[in-house]
């Protein structure tokens, strides 16, 4: 397989920023969630074709963590969306504004 | 132009689609299926990329464990008012904006270090055995700080989760 390796980064920045977009813009926070994991997951791709491009495993390492955090940071933010429905019977963002100054 | 091309290609697109439709859904399940297809997506452009291990544990963990895992909290957290997501100021896109404009800076720069670079066939790289030798004679100390910060996200969930003993009464 040949491909251009400007190919494989275009689709990781171009999923990065649908992820960003995502992320900053809609007001659900399981949207903003789905946001940050399609962003961390573009991560993955730019460094799996890094992995590729330079013949080194140490990128798909770096990748396999990028997963493992996610897992983690997903399952502490579940959680938290619990907890805020609890308070604000809501997943609107919006509504979590107490320490706004 | 060979098959593998082909298929990356065709994989790319339905990647690229997939999360367009995931991130525009008003309905929270709709969005999380959508990304399930993505990430079996992109779980198949790592095959292709030489990661057939990532390839499995993208299927396995991501589509399988992480969007199960948030489509019983969508169903468990049921929303009476879900919030109707307008078009928003253009002050909201800004970090966006700015994030995506970082990384396509950085993607030029590596670019244009060595232009017209081409991605070679996967010689020896890439099998599971390879890939655990890496992992566990160079990285063995990130694994034990992921596995130190899987079992602090672990306790973290449980105690933010918990039911709250002053709730119970006023219910």
């Amino acid at each position: 397989m040949t491909i251009p390796f400007t190919h494989i980064l275009f689709l990781a920045i171009l999923l990065f920023a649908m992820g960003a977009a995502c992320a900053m813009t809609r007001k659900n926070l399981f949207m903003i969630l789905i946001g940050v994991e399609v962003m961390l997951n573009a991560a993955g791709i730019a460094f799996v074709a890094a992995a590729m491009r330079w013949q080194d495993m140490n990128g798909q390492v770096m990748a396999l963590f990028v997963m493992t955090v996610a897992a983690a940071e997903i399952a502490v933010a579940l959680a938290l969306i619990v907890c805020i429905r609890r308070r604000t019977r809501s997943t609107n963002a919006n509504l979590c504004s107490l320490l706004k100054g | 132009m060979t098959v593998l091309n082909i298929i990356f290609y065709i994989a790319a697109a339905i990647v690229i689609s997939a999360t367009g439709l995931a991130i525009t859904r008003q309905s929270t399940v709709h969005a999380v299926c959508y990304l399930v297809i993505s990430f079996m997506g992109t779980a198949v452009l790592f095959y292709l990329l030489g990661a057939p291990l990532l390839a499995a544990l993208e299927v396995i963990i991501y589509a399988g464990g992480i969007m199960v895992l948030f489509l019983f909290v969508v169903m468990m957290v049921k929303d009476q008012q879900s919030p109707v997501d307008r078009p928003s100021r253009i002050k909201k896109w800004l970090p966006a904006i700015i994030l995506t404009g970082i990384s396509a800076v950085m993607a030029g720069l590596l670019v244009f270090a060595d232009p017209g670079n081409r991605l070679r066939p996967p010689a020896v790289m890439g099998t599971p055995q390879e890939f655990g030798l890496i992992l566990f004679q160079e990285y063995w100390f990130p694994v034990e700080i992921v596995s130190l910060l899987l079992l602090a996200a672990l306790i973290g969930a449980l105690y933010l989760g918990r039911r709250e003993a002053r709730e119970e009464d006023t219910r």
